[in-house]
């Protein structure tokens, strides 16, 4: 007996939401119609991502860690759907260890990154990272392990994502959004936009709202997008799509370094 | 005790009170500087005459005499300068063993120590900041930090855990007039310790601190082209800047050009470093120890005259003790002794340039005009050379151009709060992002500050305070990229997977 | 642990709020403020103020079991004309002395302008009990003495009973009024931070000090710059606050003309030229004047001096 199925209306990933297109536009995608966003999606995306911010970052490093890897079982649960959508298990696999590894790391990047710094006078003086802000996010292919890549060490530093999916291959991007839905992940803190690059990317790199831009990818006009980024002062990160590492997190991580007088 | 004293005057009339104490002029001599009529640029290990064979004057701002002629070096200048800088990257800087790296660079360290009389004065007489300053911050901090930098060289792989750290290749760096030779030391040190080569273009009106440094390099035996100075205005900078074999551009200066390098590097995939501007916050509490923070103040916005990008130049007081604050303020305000760089004696120093000084004074002039309330303590100035009187502005609105326009002169303005949450507020209102100051007796009060605070330096119960063991650099449009202790090599270093 | 004192009768009001936040020093930056003070250049004719100056404020001392009257009397004569050879240097402000050496001091200080003053309250320690310290401090002035330079009790001071303190200056006060006036040491070395420097040194004006003192000299760590910096900045906030005026002594330690033009230095930059003179700044020195008078001659003759041409009494 064949059932006619109830498909997904594929749609933005904004505010812990799924709202259309303020367009009202669509772009046909792996067949589907796929949510076009618009200039004006960039702009909600980016003050919801800034409204989540201060909250996002003051969470204990504990609990990002935790929420990330809450992150990786939800993915683990949809498995089967992401597989479908991506290059596969061995892409999904891969994702939800890379999470992990990721989510690992929030309670250990400041021993790791930050310092205690031997002034020669009577001072205490240390050095922590913290967040840069809001960060946008150009997922590179493939398209589950591309965006996870570039999205985790963004995340785990206690910055903020408006991420522009893969525009070829967008639909894994929404089942992944459905994971971070389910995450605890807190409204806001990541927003995953569909649509067509050259409308998307030039937005988020003008955006003055922006701190960080990762272009790694960008397939367009790159030297546009950075001169775009220049106007205030983004700090812009051109990583491999696969890399692993505490220094892609600390790419998009700002260093903080206080003094204090040590007296009687 | 006059009331118990006998009327039997047995002290000599000649000995009875003077009606003041002027300190009589104690000038730094300048002998032990001699500076050349002319210079040319320094490449490859040596002196030579600028193809451009364009040359400008340089100054002593505080007499407008002329100190030399300085090659304004060109395009092909720039070009020589990175090709000596290339070849010498290749053929002997980057193979080098690491740990013989590190011994030039304490050499450096230590001949800037022993000469520091000589680039103090130079310092002085070139970019107009007071003897004291230059003897007791500048110097030794740029002796400090090559002798930092040259203890990591062979360390490389513990500053980078997983990973084989290797130099970038030629680093392009432009430095301000405000500190020239520590700048110099900021930017040299880490590049040359982590394997790169070097083009250094000093500020236009300061280059005489990085011509001496030349014969540092000399006397180190540097191997040639590893350093490479060449003099100019900001066509030199760009020249630099558009050069299609510089690896790297390190740059400390104002915002406005900063994102003018940064879009001319978009799409290169140069790295980048920039230290720009800031208008940091200052937060006194009213649990603070005053006269500390008076001081504190005073170093914040009148130290080198106030041009320090992370000068403390808008003052946050608590309302309760605005009062008390402002009278111990404008009361010290009076002894700060503003003259001759030369002086041992003297606070404030002359302003940089004519161009500097016509800055401050239409940045004060629109805060005047705006409505703000001025108040400069009585100073005679010398009738040469270019001087700005330490100003500071009360009844100032967040909104006026002087609370939210880098001035980079000695001009304070004050704005006041009522509780943490207004101050932090405040304080981060502003595209920069470079340092702020806070004030306080207590400490969980001083933490969540630094906490809240977007700035890269918080000097907490101090301020201006420097050391090459710390990271220094911005948040926001101050810049990105930190400068001091170890994060500083990351500038200078491209690991795996690069 | 002591209890928090209830504010002693007659604690000057203007002071009274400011009581919680009595002890508020950063010593990392009040040090560097003192150190950057002290490397002041003085040189040529505002050397020779300062050093004149010097002489004019110096309280000259002899505070030794060993003290005779023929030590200090030889004292008091070279305090009246420091230089025999030199009419142009004046005398000191005051030669300072144990009680029962006062009488051989006043001896020779009489029809001079040069004061007499006696420590007294149980000096150094300032162990005894209050009438002791009384009948001694009334002993001194009934021999003559123009200025009395009395001890707190560090020990009450640090165990919390400010009000013991405060009571003993202004019994001392009552006593001295009129007829003397009151220097009150705080013996800083012994009080553990600049945070109690500052509160001992506001309990000891409002119990009616004349001028605040720093040290008794008989400790190793007495008078230090950021130490009178400390003393100075009360003075200051004192007076702009009640417009009452008190004197500060450096005592102790200070042996060089080099120092002295330091404290100088420091007195004129933070109260400003009205605090130098002999009625609100002394130097507390024994050794002192010496150095003083070659660097004097030095400044005059341009030749570096040997000590043997100055007298050592």
């Amino acid at each position: 007996m064949s059932r006619l199925v109830v498909r997904k209306t594929y749609k933005l990933f904004i505010g812990g939401a799924f709202p259309r297109s303020e367009s009202g536009r669509t772009y046909d995608a792996e067949g589907a119609n796929v949510a076009r966003g618009s200039r004006k999606d960039v702009r909600d995306a980016v003050r919801i991502a800034r409204q989540a911010g201060p909250g996002w970052a003051a969470m204990t490093a504990y609990n990002r860690g935790q929420v990330l890897y809450r992150v990786a079982e939800m993915m683990e649960a949809r498995k089967d759907e992401l597989a479908a959508l991506s290059g596969g298990a061995d892409e999904v696999d891969r994702a939800i260890d890379r999470v992990v590894w990721y989510a690992g790391w929030a309670d250990k990047l400041a021993q790791v990154v930050g310092s205690a710094n031997p002034v020669a006078g009577p001072y205490f003086n240390f050095t922590v990272p913290e967040p840069t802000g809001v960060t946008g996010i150009l997922a590179p292919e493939p398209p589950l392990l591309g965006l996870v890549s570039r999205l985790a060490p963004v995340i785990v530093g206690g910055n903020t994502a408006v991420v522009a999916a893969s525009e070829a291959h967008p639909l894994v991007a929404i089942e992944f959004s459905e994971c971070l839905a389910t995450a605890d992940v807190p409204p806001g803190v990541i927003n995953i936009l569909t649509g067509l690059r050259r409308e998307l990317a030039p937005a988020i790199a003008a955006h003055m709202d922006v701190s960080a831009l990762d272009l790694t990818g960008a397939d367009g006009d790159v030297a546009e997008l950075e001169r775009l980024g220049a106007e205030n002062v983004k700090r812009i990160v051109r990583g491999r799509p696969d890399a692993q590492s505490p220094y892609e997190i600390a790419s998009f991580l700002e260093l903080k370094t206080v003094w204090h007088p040590i007296g009687m | 005790m006059t009331k118990t004293k006998r009327e039997v005057a047995r002290r000599p009339a000649s000995a009875a009170i003077p009606s003041g104490w002027e300190y009589a002029p104690a000038p730094e001599s300048r002998d032990i500087v001699r500076v050349n009529e002319s210079y040319g640029l320094y490449i490859g290990g040596g002196f030579v005459e600028p193809l451009s064979n364009e040359r400008y004057t340089t100054i002593d701002p505080a007499r407008e005499e002329p100190l030399s002629e300085i090659a304004q070096a060109g395009k092909a200048d720039v070009d020589r300068a990175v090709k000596s800088a290339r070849e010498a990257y290749a053929e002997r800087w980057s193979n080098l063993r690491p740990s013989e790296r590190a011994k030039y660079l304490f050499r450096i360290a230590r001949l800037l120590q022993e000469r520091s009389r000589e680039f103090a004065v130079l310092e002085s007489l070139n970019g107009g900041k007071p003897i004291r300053e230059s003897r007791d911050v500048d110097l030794p901090l740029a002796a400090a930090h090559f002798f930092y930098y040259a203890g990591w060289a062979d360390k490389l792989e513990y500053a980078f855990p997983n990973r084989t750290p290797r130099p970038i290749g030629v680093a392009g760096q432009i430095i301000p007039w405000n500190f020239p030779l520590l700048m110099l030391a900021w930017k040299i040190a880490p590049a040359l310790a982590a394997g790169n080569t070097v083009v250094l273009k000093p500020a236009e009106t300061t280059p005489l601190s990085a011509l001496l440094f030349c014969d540092v390099v000399r006397q180190a035996e540097l191997p040639p082209g590893v350093v490479n100075i060449v003099t100019g205005d900001g066509r030199t900078g760009a020249e630099l800047v558009s050069h299609p074999d510089v690896d790297k551009i390190a740059f400390t200066g104002s915002t406005e050009v900063g994102k003018a390098i940064a879009r001319t590097l978009a799409g290169t995939g140069k790295r980048l470093t920039l230290e720009l501007g800031g208008k940091a916050a200052n937060i006194i509490f009213d649990d603070a120890a005053l006269d500390q923070a008076v001081e504190g103040i005073v170093n914040g916005i009148y130290f080198n005259q106030g041009h320090v990008c992370c000068a403390g130049s808008r003052l946050f007081v608590q309302e309760s003790i605005y009062e008390t604050v402002m009278a111990k303020l404008k009361r010290r305000m009076r002894t700060l002794r503003v003259g001759d760089p030369l002086d041992k004696n003297t606070d404030v120093g002359a302003i940089n340039s004519k161009q500097q000084l016509d800055k401050i004074g239409a940045l004060v002039q629109s805060g005047i005009d705006e409505g703000a309330e001025i108040y400069q303590p009585p100073c005679k100035l010398p009738e040469r050379g270019y001087w700005f009187v330490p100003t500071v502005f009360t009844n100032v609105a967040q909104s006026y151009r002087i609370a939210q326009e880098e001035i980079f002169g000695p001009v304070l303005s004050v704005l006041t709060f009522r509780t943490p949450d207004e101050a932090i507020e405040k304080a981060n209102n502003t595209p920069y992002g470079l340092s702020a100051g806070v004030w306080t007796e207590k400490g969980s009060r001083i933490l969540a500050m630094a906490q809240g605070l977007r700035a890269g330096v918080v000097w907490a119960n101090t301020y201006n305070r420097f050391d090459p063991a710390s990271p220094f650099g911005g948040y926001k449009e101050s810049g990105f990229g930190r400068e001091g202790g170890r994060h500083g090599l990351e500038p200078y270093v491209q690991l795996d997977g690069e | 642990m002591a209890t928090a004192p209830v504010l002693p009768g007659g604690f000057e009001l203007p002071l009274e709020p400011r009581l919680p936040r009595l002890g508020s020093i950063d010593a990392v930056a009040l040090e560097a403020r003192a150190a950057a003070l002290a490397t002041r250049s003085i040189k040529r004719e505002s050397k020779l103020f300062a050093l004149d100056l010097a002489i004019r404020v110096m309280d000259l001392t002899t505070l030794e079991g060993a003290d005779t009257p023929g030590k200090v009397s030889a004292l008091a004569s070279k305090g009246i004309h420091p230089d025999p050879s030199d009419p142009h240097i004046p005398s000191v402000a005051a030669i300072c002395v144990y009680p029962n050496l006062v009488p051989y001091a006043l001896e020779r200080t009489r029809g001079t302008d040069v004061n007499v003053a006696a420590v007294a309250t149980a000096f150094p320690s300032g162990q005894s009990s209050l009438d002791v310290k009384l009948a001694e401090v009334r002993e001194v002035l009934d021999a003559g003495a123009q200025e009395v330079d009395m001890v707190i009790d560090r020990g009450a001071f640090l165990s919390g009973r400010y009000a013991q303190v405060y009571d003993e200056i202004v019994r001392v006060k009552e006593a001295c009024a009129g007829r003397a006036h009151l220097k009150v040491i705080l013996e800083t070395g012994e009080l553990g931070t600049y945070d109690n420097i500052r509160r001992a040194s506001l309990l000891a004006i409002a119990g009616g000090a004349d001028f605040i003192k720093t040290s008794t000299g008989k400790l190793p760590s007495s008078a230090t710059l950021p130490v009178t910096l400390c003393m100075l900045e009360v003075i200051r906030d004192v007076h702009e606050e009640t417009g009452r005026v008190v004197g500060l002594k450096a005592a102790g330690g200070i042996r060089q003309a080099k120092q002295a033009v330091q404290y100088l230095v420091q007195v004129h930059e933070t109260l400003g030229l009205a605090w130098l003179t002999p009625d609100r700044y002394r130097l507390g020195a024994s050794s002192l004047l010496n150095d003083v008078l070659m660097q004097i001659r030095k400044e005059r003759t341009g030749r570096y001096q040997n000590p043997d041409y100055f007298t050592v009494d």
